[in-house]
């Protein structure tokens, strides 16, 4: 809406001349669609917002898939066909999510969907994927809760990252007091909901855990870095568990350089935070706090070091970086050009079906698998920021981690798995043996 | 500039060393423990760094600070380590000869955060007996929070030596640190410790007192109880105080985002909504500002600001002044388009700035004079924060001086309060509005300068500042300079007192509800303008 409503304001006044020129510009900018299709190609949608405030994150996400397809069509395509990519901007807004996913599936005809960063905009669109049969692939780590048909979430579920995240500061730096500090949505709620759970039933007492939450875009930390402050100085080893997100975390990690918290004192680890976003922020004061993800640019594999000159031709910028999200759209992308390969078709049905048990290479010298509950195998590494604003892997987990799609810490999914081999049910209850099915 | 000491002192150690010894190479606990830094694990790292502290060896201070600074690279596959020195020269670490150059294969030696402690601690021990105050007082900081007894002859002896005031304090906190952990230590010498801890009496006093453990003798149980209670309650008083400070810097903020709106929506009444984003572009010339010195004149990082300041306020000025000129002058009188237009042309400049630089953040640097901070009592107070207090009370005293005491200040009043007249007595009235909108869209310039200090510099700065500028702007009484004043700091400290109680996000709501209250009770602000004012 917001790009849409842009050109209702600008059209009274494009008879001046200033204005014909913007609001060509803004027309210009909210269609950079693909050019004309012809029928012998394969269409793939991308759906990540280019405009207000989700671009910041997702912009890069979008330049990946065109990277993917450009790499892709390099090789000959897939069956024989280009791809093509269709390009919309649903400009952060989440019901204009719902709208261009009905307008990429229904009038662009793709064959899968690539898109998404919060988890409230993936919530818009999954009615229009199950009632269009559609797929989407979600590139984004979230709070878990949920596995669907229709979509493949190639991004780590809580017990691939937050779980193994507060283990290594339990037992390497012996933390024995928590300070859960995200800002105010689903994604902060349900992971600390889920950390809260796990760390009681680990024996630290509910006094030894502060839980706060902020607004979007907070940028006054002060009385909550104070807190953090005092809360750690009860004598016990103190951590941060931080879901803050986006642009809310350069305002926070500077107040906690300026106020002389250092990760020797209060260790922060970070769940949002990654290359993308220390890019903004002068990284010295931050020394040693902590990010936990499935992939850092500074992990040394040839695969990953392949990717990333490749990448930076791509965007000629020998700069650029690479993050967690930005793989997970690789491994996505080569899990479907795989499965669509198997099944000599694009058609969602068969697709779908072929997706689970299909291997495609990380980034990080292991190869993921797709899970019958449309979640992947994953490594989870604990990074530490550097003074360039890279990560020094300081940890990682021994094997590949299964993505589940159901916390085992929460007494309501406790016994719930989701599995679209056998039981074709994504909220299948092990005890009762029953399918809860939609609406749950 | 404290930071750097210690390389310094590192620095001229190694010189010292190189010019008397020259000791032959010979295999010892020393050297083998030196090779283990080449074995890239953390452990070894670890025992690494223990034994090289204790040994006695000279080069233990310049391998550890340069461990520290990551300036200690190993050769994985020789096994052999070098220090590589400020000055770029390099020796090897286990035998202190110096070597024309590392090898390429050398990578620095990587650390976590407990290594990142124990070199600190170890440092600690090793700089005690340093010839500069400051490093002095930081050695006897890191040997109070890791209290090993190995320190406590060196912290004895250098209390013995000790001159300085602070530092004499700093070190006789270390010691009684020491002694509260000491297992063997008499019942007086703790209690006497305990009285040195509570009269440090601040968070971190208090941190020790708590965490000393239970197999403590009883009466220095109880001392450090007493002495908890005590230092607590006066952090409850320093806690209002610290509340009150936060208060200000939040009202200081919020004033500096709308003092601008107070002159385009307060004074010329006109509903601007691209007010925000005049405040981004003022951030976004801070940017290219510090950009450009950071590529050319490295030198004069210091005064980025200073320059940036004036440009910001031209650039905001003149795209202030273009936007009146080509479109607000059509809309006088008429709010609704007005409010429209301007929200359209705030997309418009986030779109542009987004496609000129790139959605995502820019860095902006604090300038030395902006980084840390100070304690005042037990509130520590920011630098950056500070600065900004000072820099918006400087702004608003000269906005206040140039329209009480110019020309260009007197019709600006005399056109906002009755345009008429003022055409009638031979003001140019539409180049005073365009100049008034340009003042207001160039102090909004200026806002971006500061808050680039403390917030993201993203397309998207504007929008999170908005919504505070009206309310700061309407709940001060439209119109009104003072009132905006007196809005900005009521709503910054009530804000600020409301946060700890009720958390940042109901504390939000809570202010909003007031407001909405108040202007109920009271619909034209605080300090209503009476009398012949534009209505707009």
């Amino acid at each position: 809406m917001l790009t849409k409503s842009t050109h209702d304001i600008a059209a009274p006044f494009s008879r001046r001349g200033l204005f014909a020129a913007t609001a060509g510009l803004m027309l210009g900018l909210a269609s950079i669609t693909g050019a004309k299709a012809a029928d012998d190609t394969i269409k793939v949608g991308v759906l990540h917002s280019l405009s207000g405030t989700m671009a910041i994150s997702e912009t890069t996400l979008k330049d990946t898939i065109l990277f993917l397809i450009d790499e892709q069509n390099k090789k000959g395509g897939v069956l024989g066909k280009k791809l093509e990519a269709v390009v919309v901007d649903p400009a952060s807004n989440w019901p204009l999510f719902a709208e261009k996913a009905r307008e990429l599936i229904t009038k662009d005809k793709v064959s899968v969907v690539f898109g998404c960063w919060t988890s409230v905009s993936r919530k818009s669109v999954l009615p229009v994927f199950k009632e269009l049969n559609n797929i989407l692939f979600y590139p984004v780590q979230y709070e878990g809760e949920e596995s669907e048909r229709n979509v493949f979430y190639t991004g780590a579920a809580p017990n691939q990252q937050a779980i193994p995240a507060v283990d290594y500061l339990m037992k390497d730096e012996k933390v024995k007091r928590w300070v859960l500090a995200g800002t105010d949505y689903v994604y902060p709620r349900t992971t600390n909901k889920i950390l809260e759970a796990y760390l009681k039933s680990k024996g630290v007492a509910q006094e030894d855990i502060m839980i706060n939450y902020t607004p979007f875009g907070h940028s006054d930390w002060q009385t909550i870095v104070a807190d953090i402050k005092k809360f750690g100085s009860a004598g016990k080893k103190t951590a941060v568990v931080s879901t803050i997100n986006g642009d809310a975390n350069v305002p926070f990690y500077k107040e906690l350089g300026n106020q002389g918290i250092k990760a020797t004192d209060i260790p922060v680890v970070a769940f949002s935070v990654g290359e993308e976003e220390l890019a903004g922020i002068d990284t010295k004061p931050l020394l040693g706090h902590l990010a936990a993800w499935n992939y850092f640019q500074s992990i040394k594999d040839p695969e990953n070091e392949k990717f990333i000159k490749a990448w930076q031709a791509y965007t000629k910028n020998p700069k650029r970086v690479t993050n967690d999200p930005m793989e997970a759209h690789v491994i996505g992308f080569d899990m479907w050009v795989k499965a669509v390969e198997k099944v000599k078709s694009t058609d969602p049905d068969k697709v779908i079906d072929a997706l689970p048990g299909i291997e495609a290479k990380n980034l990080t010298g292991g190869t993921s698998k797709m899970l019958p509950n449309h979640h992947i195998t994953k490594p989870v590494f604990i990074g530490e920021i550097k003074a360039n604003g890279q990560f020094d892997v300081v940890w990682k987990t021994p094997g590949l981690v299964a993505g589940d799609a159901w916390s085992k810490e929460l007494d309501g999914s406790k016994d719930l798995i989701g599995d679209w081999v056998e039981k074709k049910c994504g909220n299948y209850n092990t005890k009762t043996n029953k399918c809860l099915g939609s609406g749950s | 500039m404290l930071a750097n000491l210690p390389a310094r002192l590192c620095t001229l150690a190694l010189s010292l060393f190189l010019i008397a010894f020259a000791l032959p190479a010979m295999a010892g606990p020393f050297e083998d423990a030196v090779a283990k830094f080449a074995n890239d694990d953390f452990s070894d790292t670890d025992a690494a760094i223990g034994v090289v502290a204790s040994s006695g060896n000279p080069l233990a201070f310049p391998i550890i600070s340069a461990l520290k600074d990551g300036r200690l690279m190993a050769d994985a596959d020789s096994k052999k380590v070098y220090v590589t020195g400020t000055d770029g020269k390099s020796v090897d670490a286990a035998t202190g000869a110096a070597v024309a150059s590392v090898p390429a294969s050398a990578s620095a030696v990587r650390l976590n955060n407990r290594l990142r402690r124990t070199v600190d601690a170890a440092l600690g021990g090793l700089t005690l007996l340093s010839p500069d105050v400051a490093t002095r007082i930081q050695a006897a900081q890191s040997v109070f929070k890791s209290h090993e007894e190995s320190a406590l002859p060196v912290v004895e002896s250098a209390l013995a030596k000790e001159t300085n005031k602070t530092a004499k304090t700093a070190l006789s906190e270390a010691r009684a640190a020491i002694i509260l952990f000491k297992p063997d230590a008499s019942e007086v010498d703790k209690l006497e410790a305990v009285a040195t801890i509570k009269s440090r009496g601040d968070q971190e006093a208090m941190a020790f007192l708590t965490g000393i453990g239970s197999d403590q003798p009883a009466s220095v149980k109880a001392g450090a109880a007493s002495a908890i209670a005590s230092i607590q309650s006066s952090l409850a008083v320093w806690s209002g105080v610290q509340n009150a400070w936060y208060g200000l810097s939040l009202g200081s903020v919020l004033l500096l985002a709308a003092i601008g709106l107070a002159i385009t929506f307060g004074v010329m009444g006109v509903i601007n909504m691209a007010h925000g984003e005049m405040v981004m572009l003022g951030a976004y010339t801070t940017f290219v500002v510090q950009e450009v010195i950071r590529t050319r004149y490295p030198g004069l990082f210091d005064y980025s600001l200073l320059i940036a300041v004036p440009l910001a306020f031209l650039v905001a000025g003149a795209i202030g002044v273009l936007i009146e000129r080509s479109i607000i002058r059509f809309l006088y009188g008429r709010p609704l388009e007005t409010l429209l237009a301007t929200w359209g042309l705030s997309l418009v400049l986030q779109q542009a700035v987004r496609t000129m630089f790139g959605p995502t953040n820019r860095e902006v640097g604090n300038p030395s004079w902006m980084s840390g901070a100070f304690e005042l009592g037990q509130i520590t107070i920011t630098y950056n924060r500070l600065w900004i207090l000072v820099f918006t009370l400087a702004v608003f005293a000269i906005l206040l001086a140039m329209l009480r005491y110019t020309a260009l200040g007197l019709e600006m009043r005399a056109v906002t309060q009755n345009r008429r007249m003022a055409a009638s007595m031979g003001i140019a009235t539409s180049r005073v509005d365009a100049l008034t909108f340009g003042l207001g869209s160039g102090i909004a310039g200026i806002a971006g300068v500061a808050l680039s200090q403390i917030d993201n510099v993203s397309p998207n700065l504007g929008q999170s500042y908005i919504i505070d500028s009206f309310m700061v702007v309407v709940f001060g009484g439209v119109g009104n300079l003072w009132g905006t004043l007196v809005g900005a700091f009521t709503l910054g400290i009530a804000n600020k007192f409301l946060e700890p109680v009720a958390g940042a996000v109901l504390g939000k709501i809570a202010i909003l509800v007031l407001i909405i209250l108040f202007i109920q009770k009271r619909p034209r602000g605080l300090f209503a303008l009476k009398g012949r004012a534009v209505e707009a």
